[in-house]
């Protein structure tokens, strides 16, 4: 079954009415989504197996006419750990790590009742923006199949792009959730810190890190959220805050809310057609009765440089562990313990992974640390003001997602520089900690999809969610669905 | 040329708790290899640690117990290195915001008291440990994870004899918090020592050398007082001290060099991002100061000035938090505080060293060590007898009624007494004739034949009194 033209409402009524069984719909979407693969590449793993096995246990208890995720379809980023199937990370680190238990987020989907039809493709360790690092395949952009489907979550979003299935969970560190979903033109969340478990997640950068659900609408996103979001005694940095039902005042619209436009947002390295796209979102929202007027965010340009510190500081520790002994890869022949931990780590880690730990086992040195860590940790501060600032007198800060629409595969991977650079918009939400979401708001001239992203106070996602759905229902840039998946674009 | 030394001492102390620092496994010894171990212990990808709010409680308490000032907001920070017995590759620990700083424990060396400076103290998890043999090398994460408190003293140590009562008088006041076993020979306390030497009068420090190996308190000094003179022969021959760590050799009681130190290791040592800082507030350092059992030197003031012990009983008293509580408990129920230190410190130490047992892990109360002293107190029992009954009281009877099974009770009554006495002064004319002659001897054969009579019952002094009486008429 193709989802393209689906949402998870429209699919649990099939399921309560027993239209459809969960079984026959999981059969029917593993059939359709290894029919992508040959073109799309989006997963690494497909449990078809267990989805099945999954979806029998949600037929035999019934579907839950409350719960509108029991018996849908998701897939999830493979650096999710999920219990006795395989979790790579896209490293060949783990090209054959078997966990022996679940992501908090994996449970609580599972718990709901979702059958997790797949692991999906990612910038190894989740370090990359294109899903290029990927040491286990290249994933293609269903709306264009010689342009990257962004990353690091670039198989999820491919998967709800391509219509395999509704939803997705990816992880964001530096704008790996918004910058896929903006590419694939889907919606997809960070939220706050601490608003969702990171017991699991393969780590990149702890003070980052963040899982989000990538959808094809908003409201399925909120639905996605209400899953995952909440304290986890595992985490201690998952908050305590109370987690409201972020679908209730979805639709209460965006009348009266005050709107910041950052003009660093649209100022040079932005491409024409995405700059046009943002302000006529602005338009649409000043139609809608809201406020929007031009604010600065001065700090917010010395994100990226902060950022590729800090990140790669905590990654080259995160990723220590990973060092031939325990499990995962091992190197052969390693005559003594210093060959063995730097042979396996050596044909272990891509290159992008490399330069990462060397970036960050350079920052933390004895003789850089100050010049660099510490100063790094300090801009972050600065940008955690710049937005308190902002938010101060507005409800929401609305921007591009990214500095240009998708790529061509292979163009960027010589040029990591350039690279870095399409996160510097996504990056300042990761250093504040507030969350993020990008919608569709628009095509390039050459059809690719381009994201607005919205971002808000510490864990306001429900503002953002009123936002995103108000401009979805007087906009139809999310019903577009690409061509050569049977869509009409 | 004159030296002046100067110590440094960094003490691991292994805290008692149920599970470990940031994982729910056991704390436990001697178990089979990796029984004790979860994910968490493992370094596995994607899990994360959770602070065990019991270390940091104890850490609090160590900190009260040394006098430090406790850092109100500490946070963990990550030490880098490479190791198996190191699965996540770094040692979560306390380097930017040690849990408490400045803090100063007093010591008594040849009748001086001095107080030696606590530079910091912070809390961190403990390594596993690596096998090596039949061809492959193992590696056993029972131990990792376990909570730690590094105490680093401040170079106010100058002399191997400094050293040694700093650690006594460290091992104690940790003792008596309860925290932990402060145990050198199962590892639950570990020294890492600095020394180094410089002219009387230089102001700059000397060049350190760390000494390993030292696995009981004997040792530091002994190795210390090595140390310090073989510094001193170099320096005096116009050598130089290299930085350096060396080990020492029990079996001569020298230390040897086992490799030069080139450079400082870099840790890259950075907050840690998976934990968030503490929040330590007034009201729950109050709460734990209210907890804090009483320090041994305050105990020592107590018994010398409010009881009258000596200075030697005193100390040996406040040995251990048992003995001191034990001890405690029989003063409350009414013991005789000279009695009572006494028995503690003959019969009782006796029996525990004879048995090799604690103190809790004997029939031995308070209540009935204080029934026996109190028997001997009021003349109900000699103590000759109460040697039996201490021996009764070990194998768990009760005292008083032990005493009444067996007759033991003393006759010290005068109405009972003094027909015996007037039986044995008329079988023996001869010994009150030698009396009177002067011959002193007389009595002592008295006392024994009536003790005979009695079948060593009798009350010796009231024996003593009424035999006076009764042959001087």
């Amino acid at each position: 079954m193709n989802l393209l033209n689906k949402n998870i409402a429209e699919i649990h009524e099939s399921l309560v009415n027993g239209d459809i069984t969960a079984e026959q719909l999981t059969t029917e979407v593993i059939k359709n989504a290894k029919n992508n693969e040959d073109k799309i590449g989006a997963f690494i793993t497909i449990n078809e197996e267990q989805a099945i096995a999954e979806a029998k246990k949600v037929d035999e208890k019934g579907i839950d006419p409350d719960n509108l995720l029991s018996g849908i379809p998701v897939a999830l980023k493979d650096n999710l750990l999920t219990k006795d199937i395989l979790t790579t990370a896209g490293s060949k680190m783990l090209y054959n790590f078997k966990p022996i238990i679940d992501a908090t987020v994996v449970k609580k989907l599972s718990d709901l009742g979702t059958i997790s039809i797949g692991k999906t493709n990612m910038d190894e360790f989740a370090m990359g923006g294109s899903t290029e690092t990927s040491a286990m395949k290249i994933t293609k952009n269903p709306w264009n199949l010689t342009k990257v489907p962004g990353g690091s979550s670039g198989g999820s979003a491919a998967a709800v792009a391509a219509g395999d299935v509704l939803a997705a969970l990816g992880s964001d560190t530096g704008g790996s959730i918004r910058q896929p979903a903006s590419f694939n033109g889907i919606v997809g969340m960070k939220p706050t810190y601490g608003r969702v478990s990171r017991w699991g997640l393969i780590a990149f950068a702890s003070s980052f890190d963040q899982v989000g659900p990538l959808t094809k609408n908003v409201y399925d996103n909120a639905l996605l959220l209400n899953a995952i979001s909440g304290h986890d005694e595992h985490d201690m940095t998952s908050s305590d805050q109370k987690v409201p039902d972020f679908t209730k005042n979805i639709k209460s619209g965006v009348k009266g809310m005050k709107i910041g436009l950052p003009k660093e947002y649209l100022g040079e390295g932005i491409d024409e057609d995405v700059k046009q796209a943002i302000l006529k979102a602005a338009d649409v929202y000043r139609e809608l009765g809201a406020e929007v007027e031009e604010v600065s965010l001065p700090h917010n340009k010395y994100g990226v440089a902060a950022y590729y510190i800090i990140a790669p500081s905590e990654a080259s520790s995160n990723l220590q562990r990973f060092d031939g002994i325990r499990y995962g890869y091992r190197a052969k022949d390693a005559k003594n313990l210093e060959e063995l931990y730097v042979k396996s780590r050596s044909e272990g880690f891509g290159d992008e992974v490399k330069r990462r730990i060397m970036l960050g086992t350079y920052s933390l040195s004895a003789g850089s640390y100050d010049a660099y860590f510490k100063k790094a940790a300090e801009i972050r501060t600065l940008i955690i003001n710049d937005f308190k600032k902002v938010f101060n007198d507005y409800d929401l800060i609305m921007t591009p997602t990214t500095p240009t629409p998708a790529f061509g595969i292979g163009e960027e991977n010589d040029d990591p520089l350039t690279m870095y650079m399409n996160d510097a918009l996504t990056i300042p939400a990761n250093m504040a900690g507030i969350p993020g979401m990008s919608v569709p708001a628009g095509f390039s001239k050459d059809g690719m999809p381009i994201g607005m992203q919205l971002l808000a106070r510490h864990f306001d996602e429900e503002s953002i969610y009123k936002a995103g759905y108000a401009f979805e229902q007087n906009t139809d840039f999310h019903t577009k669905t690409p061509k050569m998946m049977g869509g009409e674009k | 040329m004159n030296f002046e030394t100067t110590i440094g001492l960094e003490v691991h102390v292994e805290l008692k708790t149920n599970s470990k620092i940031f994982s729910p496994s056991p704390v436990e010894y001697g178990d089979e290899p990796n029984k004790n171990t979860n994910v968490i212990d493992w370094g596995y990808p994607g899990v994360l640690p959770t602070t065990n709010k019991g270390v940091v409680k104890s850490g609090i308490m160590a900190a009260l117990a040394l006098h430090a000032e406790i850092e109100r907001h500490p946070h963990f920070d990550r030490k880098n290195y490479f190791y198996p017995d190191n699965p996540k590759a770094y040692q979560i620990t306390q380097h930017d915001t040690p849990d408490a700083h400045d803090g100063w424990i007093e010591i008594e060396v040849d009748g001086k008291k001095k107080k030696i400076g606590i530079e910091e103290m912070h809390i961190e998890e403990d390594a596993g440990k690596n096998t090596h043999g039949n061809k492959f090398s193992y590696v056993d994460l029972n131990r990792q994870g376990t909570p730690l408190i590094e105490i680093v003293s401040k170079p106010d140590i100058a002399s191997p004899d400094e050293a040694y009562a700093y650690l006594e008088a460290l091992r104690q006041r940790l003792l008596f918090t309860g925290i932990s076993d402060v145990k050198m020979e199962e590892g639950s306390m570990r020294v890492d020592v600095n020394i180094s030497i410089r002219p009387y009068g230089q102001k700059e420090f000397g060049t350190k050398v760390e000494l390993k190996n030292l696995n009981s308190f004997n040792y530091v000094r002994k190795g210390l007082a090595y140390e310090e003179k073989r510094q001193q022969q170099v320096l005096m021959s116009g050598g130089k001290i290299q930085q350096e760590t060396r080990r020492f050799d029990e079996t001569n009681g020298t230390t040897i060099l086992m490799r030069v130190k080139e450079g400082a290791d870099d840790y890259r040592y950075f907050p840690e991002p998976d934990l968030p800082s503490l929040n330590i507030s007034d009201d729950w350092i109050n709460e734990i100061h209210d907890e804090l059992p009483e320090m041994p030197a305050s105990r020592r003031d107590r018994y010398i000035n409010k009881l009258g012990l000596t200075d030697y009983d005193a100390m040996v008293i406040t040995q251990t938090k048992q003995m001191s509580d034990f001890y405690d408990k029989m003063i409350e129920l009414g013991a005789d505080p000279k009695m009572a230190s006494n028995y503690l410190q003959v019969n009782v130490n006796e029996y525990l060293n004879s048995k090799q047992v604690d103190l809790d892990d004997t029939e031995i109360t308070p209540e009935n060590l204080t029934t026996m002293i109190k028997l001997i107190s009021d003349g109900t029992i000699s103590s000759k007898m109460a040697k039996k009954v201490f021996k009764a009281i070990t194998e768990g009877k009760e005292p008083k009624q032990f005493v009444h099974d067996n007759g033991m009770v003393q006759l010290s009554d005068p109405k009972e007494l003094q027909p015996i006495i007037d039986q044995i002064l008329s079988d023996n004319p001869q010994s009150i004739e030698d009396f009177h002659n002067g011959k002193d001897r007389a009595i002592g054969f008295l006392v024994g034949q009536i003790m005979k009579q009695t079948r060593g019952k009798a009350n010796p002094q009231v024996v003593n009194k009424l035999l006076m009486q009764s042959i001087n008429k």
